[in-house]
């Protein structure tokens, strides 16, 4: 009943899309704003519909109705409530619902917002996001449906149908299999949400761009009113990544954090093009410069997002042998190829419209650096993207390899794979220089900038980051990729704080304020630039971790009996006791008992231990850690001996820094947020004063 | 004159870029190899770094918590995604792996955690060397389970 209620909204909505779709049409074409009006209602109304939907699922999550194939898939009577609600995406059909729905709410949102200056928009802003939205309810309702039934037939054939089979009966079973163990972890219930409302907004910054290009429009319109979109877009993209990360290096149990994984990789690509975009729009924003380029960057956008849900919600990936295994693979694979080649066609045709209004003169000027910033972004953006297409490549390309011998051995025929050490090397250059190019290009000026005047303005950070690796030397650190990384960060850290510092004293002088009085009003009126540069840190922050974990992180294992003791870097670990229980929600467990110390002197306890799910028969591997800010000390239980319970063997890592990660990715929020924070249109005005001006001084 | 610059610069990074794809693939790829592949090509690939896909045999794997060490042996399972398909999917594929004991076989050997996930009619993909004594040696072992759960989670990697 409740099955056939969602299915039934579902339906609705996806013809409502359909009509939409027509009316906007229509109506832009005809000049008829009655049908536009008419289709922006319709869009209005998908939402409470897809909300229905969600409930319909949601519903059937927590009363445990096992007939319908999906909720016996994701759920168990076991599972606590919270996890039964967020099994919604748990499980492939009904992510694809949770991403519609999130869609169908931005969709509405941006409906809602005042059109006044840019009616034009309206329909093609419609079209775009009621197309995505349909496709992806086409999937639910043809290919992936949530609300599929088990169905037992006389001869006692269970088989899978969202109608009943002539003479069969309902299948309900009394148990449903439950979410994967390794899934059931506080970062793993809002990790996918986060990642899928960032790629579920990115949608709206295309909406607006095709509807710039269909419209002809040159202004950079489209980039004002999305840029608060594309930033909040952005916000959860990084969000649900550092999430990510974080529940791995909780749950996957291998002392690290990213593994270069297909399924991360294809989340990370989003990002990886989205960020240029970012930057890119404030060229165009300055200068009128790379219109047709921001078109293309948030095309490519738009295009990673469906393509990273293809990846990680097709099962494309899920073997790495297999790719397409899924229906709905080819299918999203077609969807994101049309929405491209439109967009392309369009932007040949509006070509004319988008020339830029001057000229890029100086190789030092912010809006070079930017370009170049850009260039880097995309070069890891098509490694990326190379390495999870690789085993593909390769193996249908192996006629190039014979028409060239001397890359023979890149395009051979074959299936071949690289991972995280290949990754790790084709991309550690980039992003060395990007950490470099991210402490000078704040310091540049845009439109003319000299090295004279670039270097003047950046000289004194980068020595007292020389001054910082020149002590971390003395200090022991011998690696020279350790010592150029550190410098950079330190050079980040230092060009940032000294351009704070700069801009206070300033006011500082001009005004009387006191320094950090100043500082506080100055970040308060530039938000954008303020809240750009904490990113900076944020991220300069976040290499000092993973530098700290990739280049020194040590591990040792070792098995033990009761009293003996294990050590590493400094600690040293004892062994005190096992104890093996049952749980109410059925694991077997078994936490071993530990005395932490470090350079001989007791600091803590820890309890590693590994739980047994007795009805998935699946164990996970719980570590112990603990952690300060200079430091991870992370002890994982491997195995142990359960019937005189004599000795365990433990795995140790020591992670060093690896804090300075997380505290990078706080941050890293809070400066997007800053950035974020709505301030009226007031801001709208006075950029388009500066802009004036700025075309002045360039003319 | 500017605008050749910018060429120019363009340019650079592409071919460094370009540079870093070839010297890293040309030292770090791996063929990706099924068990009946890796055994009929006799010594092509000994001692050189293959990745390798089999479905685990439950009763073979045996763990000393003392060195760490791990072995267990892998049944064949077709490498194409196509012919996994026509079989019936991964799961059933992996399951008549292990069921067939006219299979090719073969014996692996890994020091390191047990992973949580190896277990019976598991599919492990393995990176490492095939020895002269046809046992390959992983420095690297991935599992994936699709019996069960729908796969939404990055497979459990461990290294060495």
């Amino acid at each position: 009943m409740v099955a056939n209620l969602g299915y039934g909204a579902l339906i609705i909505t996806f013809l409502i899309c359909l009509y939409g779709i027509s009316a906007a049409i229509y109506g832009a074409l005809r000049k008829a704003p009655a049908w536009v009006d008419s289709a922006r209602n319709a869009m209005l109304l998908t939402w409470p519909l897809v909300t229905l939907t969600a409930l319909c699922i949601i519903y059937l999550l927590l009363t445990g109705h096992y007939e319908v194939e999906y909720v016996a898939a994701v759920t168990s009577n076991s599972m606590p409530f919270y996890l039964k609600v967020t099994a919604l995406w748990g499980g492939q059909a009904g992510s694809l619902i949770f991403w519609s729905w999130l869609m169908s709410g931005f969709a509405s949102a941006v409906t809602l917002r005042k059109w006044d200056r840019d009616r034009e928009f309206l329909p093609w802003v419609v079209v775009v996001a009621l197309v995505t939205l349909g496709f992806f309810l086409s999937l639910s309702i043809f290919v992936e449906n949530p609300f599929t039934r088990l169905w037992i037939s006389p001869t006692g054939n269970v088989v899978e149908s969202m109608l009943q089979p002539a003479g069969s009966m309902l299948f309900t079973q009394a148990d449903g299999r439950g979410l994967n163990p390794l899934l059931r972890h506080p970062g793993m219930i809002i990790h996918p949400p986060m990642l899928y409302l960032g790629f579920v907004s990115f949608t709206i910054p295309f909406a607006f761009a095709f509807a710039s290009l269909v419209t002809g429009r040159s202004d950079d319109r489209w980039i004002r009113v999305t840029r608060r979109w594309t930033l909040v877009a952005w916000l959860f993209l990084s969000l649900g990544l550092i999430l990510g990360m974080r529940w791995a290096y909780d749950v996957l149990g291998w002392g690290g954090y990213w593994g270069w994984d297909p399924v991360e990789v294809a989340a990370l690509l989003p990002w990886l093009v989205g960020t240029p975009f970012l930057h890119s729009v404030m060229i165009q924003e300055k200068r009128g410069l790379l219109k047709w380029w921001n078109i293309i960057l948030v095309t490519m956008t738009y295009a990673s997002v469906l393509f990273g849900t293809l990846l990680t919600r097709s099962g494309v990936l899920s073997s790495v042998h297999a790719f397409a295994q899924s229906a709905i693979g080819p299918l999203l694979f077609g969807f994101v190829s049309i929405m491209s080649i439109i967009t392309l066609i369009l932007l040949i045709f509006r070509g004319r419209t988008l020339k830029s209004e001057g000229h890029m003169n100086s190789m030092f000027s912010r809006e070079a650096l930017f370009l170049l910033n850009n260039l880097l972004f995309l070069a890891l953006f098509f490694i990326c993207a190379w390495g999870v297409l690789f085993p593909i490549i390769s193996e249908a390309s192996g006629l190039i390899g014979q028409v060239f011998p001397s890359v023979a051995h890149i395009f051979t025929g074959q299936k071949i794979t690289v991972g995280p050490v290949w990754f790790e090397s084709t991309t550690g250059p980039i992003w060395l220089a990007l950490l470099v190019l991210m402490a000078v290009a704040p310091l540049s000026a845009w439109g003319a900038s000299t090295a004279k005047t670039l270097s003047r303005a950046a000289w004194k950070p980068a020595v007292a980051a020389l001054v910082i690796a020149g002590l971390l030397f003395a200090a022991g650190i011998r690696s020279p990729l350790a010592l150029v990384a550190f410098w950079a960060i330190a050079f980040v850290i230092c060009a940032t704080l000294y351009e704070f510092w700069r801009e206070a004293a300033a006011r500082h002088r001009t005004h009387g304020e006191n320094l950090l009085a100043a500082f506080w009003l100055l970040a308060g009126r530039f938000r954008r630039r303020y809240g750009g540069l904490t990113i900076h840190i944020g991220v300069a922050l976040m290499a000092f971790g993973v530098i700290g974990i990739e280049m020194f992180q040590t591990e040792t294992q070792g098995m033990i009996a009761k009293g003996e003791q294990l050590s590493l870097s400094g600690f040293t670990i004892q062994y005190d006791d096992l104890k093996l229980f049952p749980t109410p929600d059925g694991r077997e467990v078994a936490r071993a008992e530990l005395s932490v110390f470090k350079d001989g002197k007791f600091v803590t306890n820890l309890y590693p231990r590994r739980d047994f799910y007795t009805e998935s028969q699946q164990s996970m591997t719980i570590p112990g850690v603990r952690s300060t800010l200079g430091e991870d000390f992370y002890v994982l239980l491997v195995d142990w001996q359960p019937v005189s319970s004599s000795g365990a063997t433990f795995k140790i890592y020591h992670n060093p820094m690896i804090n300075w990660l997380w505290l990078g990715g706080f941050v890293f929020i809070l400066g997007t947020l800053v950035a974020a924070w709505p301030d009226r249109e007031r801001e709208v005005e006075t950029g388009r004063v500066t802009r004036r001006r700025e075309a002045v001084v360039s003319a | 004159m500017a605008r050749l610059k910018f060429l120019i610069g363009g340019a650079l990074i592409l071919a460094a870029v370009v540079y870093l794809i070839v010297s890293s693939t040309t030292a770090n790829a791996q063929y990706f190899l099924s068990v009946d592949e890796l055994q009929s090509t006799g010594s092509k690939y000994t001692n050189k770094d293959v990745r390798v896909s089999g479905a685990v045999l439950g009763d073979t794997i045996q763990y000393d918590p003392q060195t760490l060490k791990l072995t267990f042996t892998v049944a064949h399972v077709p490498g194409d995604n196509k012919d996994i398909e026509a079989q019936g999917g991964l799961a059933q594929v992996l399951h008549d792996a292990v069921v067939d004991s006219a299979r090719n076989r073969m014996q692996v050997e890994y020091y390191g955690v047990r992973p949580d996930l190896l277990r019976n009619e598991a599919q492990a993909i393995m990176t490492g060397r095939m020895g002269e004594d046809g046992v390959f040696y992983a420095d690297e072992l991935l599992l994936k389970c699709p019996t069960k759960y729908e796969e939404a989670v990055p497979g459990q990697t461990s290294e060495d």
